[in-house]
């Protein structure tokens, strides 16, 4: 048996090599796309995206109007670059403060145990069996619409999944000989947790942070979709696609191109996790 | 059968979870600015009228009293009366969960339908083209905004080839399943993209695991292989990816209810978000708590069920 | 006298690597008679485990295949020509197999007695009933105690060496003539590393079954073996009974290895090595390939691969420069 495994290792290994780094460049472009489109917005759109021009409402993809106008004569090619502004915003805020709340939770849980990592537990327990939707729901209604209360809202639901990993790691990591050796030393329980196990647990969470990324941004547009986030006439695609809803029967191009962009900015963060979770050797 | 002996033991477990969702749940539905009642009466409430109605519905008393009412009531199976409907809630429920139950059902099945065969096939032939569009395919399909995957099924079904209604639910079984294909379909498409990635990895795992080989060594056919001991193996992750996921396809189906204008738990559950009607937030929430639980629950029985191994 | 049960000839794997093809496995040749055990000695990396492998037709990668040679079962089929679906009948059926790690190559989710009965229902149209019967009365013969009881329970469920025992049962199940041993006590503590072997000569005895035991223990080689080949880089550099091999070893690895037995070297309290490393598959040395670790090579053994040589009727060697004083009465 120690043949055929030690075959397989060495004839897999640029088989595995190939197979994150394309989805790697792949994601990485399709991200850095998006990102040059919302920095250069101004200069990429050819209208201005709220501007209302009457004698244009409704209008087919053309030559002049690519994507087509609404029934408020705006260019809907302009407002899908605009909307690159909101809904990368979207996905990175939504994702940084699960970050960097669910890490913390999660390393002292996983260092210290006992209590502290059952009572943390058990709350992780109580947020992952609430409908999610019905928590960001209730506390947008309560902090009112807007992005500000669906960030507050994403980061008081997400960071569990971080803490949950984080915490896994930890509990692994905290017993290996190189902790040990580090405790050993007389360094400090913040410093071996902080210097010695955080950068080794968090690879893990940096890769999940990316398919996290898709799922945030899909929900700030659900939210934004049943008018609770972004709100007109700021151009946000899933606003967009709300606002388009109504006219599918006479102009399919105002909801359907703001939802390609979402597909395609979620796929570069999908190929992009894919890659690294491959390349690091992380399993999700 | 002691493996299944956390069966009973499990229900106390969660019982801590359960009261602490409901805490959440009652504080939140509280921190809800505006007065219902007041949203209720509109200009037609004299100050008399209002405190009447306040007391009716028990909300001058403290908030932890409240809360003890909301959970004396919960365990006399009472959740209160909607202010909007004028009806019990739990009867509100009852007449709302069908739609919820078909929908969510349906779609799990339907994705097990779409996921399990094309898993199957990408793991079967790693690394040809049918490989490549199967992992394209469902990568794409994790990043498909469900309500936009349902308009465009709704312009490409209902409004181009006129096959399905654009919205509703029916009454007779037949004008059901016709209603529902499409909201199934969607919800199936989203959550297919998920399992069919996991399902692939698991299954390619269990392809090249030494159980594998050694059943293959006992001269069974890649069939008996493939389906007595390959997916069995596989489909444990996936039962619990599944489990895990159940809070987020609840969250999912409020969504496709909106859009599909189907009258389900989600529906009335906004409609309670925007009208204030706390009573029927409260409900709503608590079920879905409660059937997330209930799910997970259910997840176990079958992992162990399934895998002998697992320890409960 | 009847054919051997198996006969292999010349039986050659190549693996295609980015580098070009790659021979695991070189002209590997050798009989197995009725009630013989024979054991396949070598390091890992040897092609023990591929020559075996490429037996049952069962190899790891789409990559790895037979490039040539025959394994003839009974003197009559060819197992390198036999379709797919023939070949099915063989494994199990003809040629049973057990592994190294009974706890990974156990399908976890089936008890023990629905893979044993699995195989019969499917090698032998029987009814479940009747198949149940039999797995009972294997389970017995590899001395699992309460047969009946345990035949549910699930391999998480039994300790390792009944794991093993159970791996035994289920290769038996369907009364092969020949069992393909990979390893099979490596993973186990000494106590019961023993008890396995003594089933594996208790079953030859009674079944009179025919073993190929892999291993890389010249101790289990010397307890329980009628014949053994030892193999290196792909090739058997020697073969012959036991007792010879043991005693009278002529190709410089075969001393080496017995050497290394930290009994069997007259140097107490000092385990002797080979120096250097078993070569890996991108780097096959020219000429013999044990020539880079071997005391006595000379520059012959850098260029031309020593022939394989019967120089007795049972006794097989490929060494320019044998040890010790050859009889070559066999030599024809």
């Amino acid at each position: 048996m120690n043949i055929s495994r030690s075959v397989n290792a060495r004839f897999g290994w640029r088989l595995k090599f190939n197979s994150g780094v394309v989805p790697l460049i792949i994601g990485i472009s399709i991200l850095g796309g998006w990102l040059l489109v919302a920095i250069f917005a101004p200069l990429l759109a050819p209208y201005d995206p709220i501007f209302q021009d009457a004698a244009v409402r409704l209008k087919p993809p053309s030559m002049a109007h690519p994507f087509g106008t609404d029934n408020f004569g705006r260019d809907v090619l302009s407002r899908v670059i605009w909307g690159a502004r909101i809904d990368l915003q979207i996905a990175t805020f939504g994702v940084v403060f699960a970050f960097v709340i669910g890490t913390t939770v999660g390393s002292i849980a996983g260092y210290y145990g006992g209590w502290v990592d059952m009572v943390l537990m058990r709350l992780i327990d109580v947020v992952l069996a609430f409908p999610f939707l019905v928590l960001m729901l209730t506390i947008i209604v309560i902090l009112g619409p807007g992005l500000g209360s669906f960030y507050v809202a994403m980061a008081l639901v997400g960071w569990v999944s971080y803490a949950r990993l984080i915490r896994a790691q930890f509990l692994v990591l905290k017993n290996s000989d190189f902790a040990i050796a580090a405790v050993s030393l007389g360094y400090s329980h913040k410093r071996v947790m902080f210097r010695h196990l955080l950068p080794n647990a968090i690879l893990g969470s940096i890769v999940f942070s990316m398919s996290d990324a898709v799922l945030v941004l899909l929900n700030g547009a659900a939210i934004s979709y049943l008018g609770l986030g972004v709100q007109p006439p700021t151009a946000e695609w899933g606003t967009m696609i709300a606002e388009g809803q109504g006219f599918i029967t006479i102009g399919w191009w105002i909801t359907t191109f703001p939802g390609l962009a979402i597909v395609l900015l979620a796929m570069g963060f999908s190929m992009l996790a894919d890659g690294l979770g491959e390349i690091l050797g992380v399993r999700q | 059968m002691h493996r299944y002996r956390f069966i009973l033991y499990r229900p106390i477990q969660l019982l801590p979870v359960l009261i602490g969702i409901s805490i959440i749940i009652f504080v939140l539905v509280r921190s809800i600015p505006g007065d219902p009642v007041r949203a209720l009466l509109g200009a037609r409430g004299t100050p008399e009228s209002i405190l009447r109605i306040r007391a009716q519905f028990g909300l001058d008393e403290p908030l932890w009293t409240q809360y003890f009412y909301f959970i004396e009531n919960l365990f006399k199976g009472e959740m209160g009366r909607s202010i909007l409907y004028k009806i019990d809630v739990l009867e509100l429920i009852g007449t709302r969960i069908e739609p919820t139950l078909v929908l969510v059902g349906g779609s799990v099945l339907l994705a097990l339908l779409i996921a399990v065969p094309l898993a199957a096939i990408a793991a079967k032939y790693r690394g040809r083209p049918v490989d490549h569009i199967i992992r394209l395919m469902s990568t794409a399909g994790l990043g498909f905004p469900a309500f936009w995957l349902a308009i465009m099924l709704i312009l490409l079904f209902s409004i181009q080839l006129d096959l399905f209604p654009v919205a509703g639910y029916g009454k007779t079984f037949g004008e059901k399943l016709h209603h529902m294909i499409l909201p199934w379909l969607t919800v199936a498409l989203a959550l297919s993209a998920v399992l069919t990635r996991n399902l692939r990895a698991s299954i390619l795992a269990e392809l090249h695991s030494d159980q594998a080989t050694a059943a293959r060594a006992r001269g069974l056919p890649e069939s008996v292989v493939f389906w007595r001991h390959v997916m069995p193996n596989s489909l444990v992750p996936t039962v619990n990816l599944l489990a895990i996921n159940i809070g987020w396809l609840i969250s999912g189906t409020v969504v496709i209810e909106s859009v599909f204008a189907i009258p389900g738990m989600g529906q009335l559950l906004i409609r309670g978000i925007f009208t204030r009607d706390y009573m029927v937030v409260q409900g709503v929430a608590m079920t879905f708590a409660c059937a997330t639980v209930f799910v997970n629950f259910m997840a176990d029985v079958l992992t162990v069920t399934i895998d002998p191994r697992v320890k409960l | 006298m009847s054919p051997p049960v198996l006969s292999v000839r010349d039986l050659s794997v190549i693996a295609k690597t980015d580098q070009g093809p790659q021979t695991l496995v070189d002209r590997v040749s050798f009989e197995l008679n009725r009630g013989e055990i024979l054991g396949l000695v070598g390091e890992s990396g040897s092609g023990k485990s591929m020559t075996c492998r490429a037996i049952i037709g069962l190899l790891p990668s789409s990559r790895i295949s037979i490039s040539g040679g025959s394994v003839i079962l009974r003197g009559k089929s060819d197992l390198t020509h036999l379709e797919e679906s023939d070949m099915r009948k063989v494994r199990g059926g003809d040629i049973g197999m057990i592994f190294q790690n009974p706890s990974s190559h156990l399908d976890p989710v089936m008890s023990i007695g629905g893979q044993i009965t699995e195989s019969i229902r499917y090698h032998h149209q029987v009814n479940r009933a009747e198949a149940r019967n039999r797995a009972i009365e294997i389970l017995h013969q590899v001395g699992i105690s309460d047969p009946a009881q345990r035949i549910d329970d699930y391999p998480h469920e039994f300790s390792g060496g009944m794991r093993q025992r159970a791996m035994i049962a289920v290769a038996l199940a369907c009364n092969p003539e020949i069992l393909i041993a990979d390893e099979p006590t490596t993973a186990l503590d000494v106590t019961v590393q023993a008890q396995i072997l003594r089933l594996l000569m208790d079953l030859r005895e009674k079944r009179e079954l025919s073993i190929i035991l892999i291993t890389h223990d010249l101790g289990v080689v010397a307890q329980v073996c009628d014949t053994v080949a030892v193999m290196y880089g792909g090739r058997i550099c020697e073969r012959g009974p036991k007792r010879e091999i043991i005693l009278d070893a002529h190709h410089p690895y075969t001393t080496g290895l017995i050497d290394c037995q930290p009994s069997g070297g007259s140097h107490r309290g000092l385990v002797k090595t080979i120096a250097g490393q078993p070569p890996s598959q991108g780097s096959m040395p020219t000429g013999c390939a044990f020539h880079p670790r071997c005391a006595h090579a000379t520059k012959e053994c850098a260029q031309t691969e020593p022939a394989a040589v019967d120089y007795q009727p049972n006794h097989m060697l490929a060494c320019h420069h044998p040890i010790g004083e050859i009889n070559e009465g066999g030599r024809a």
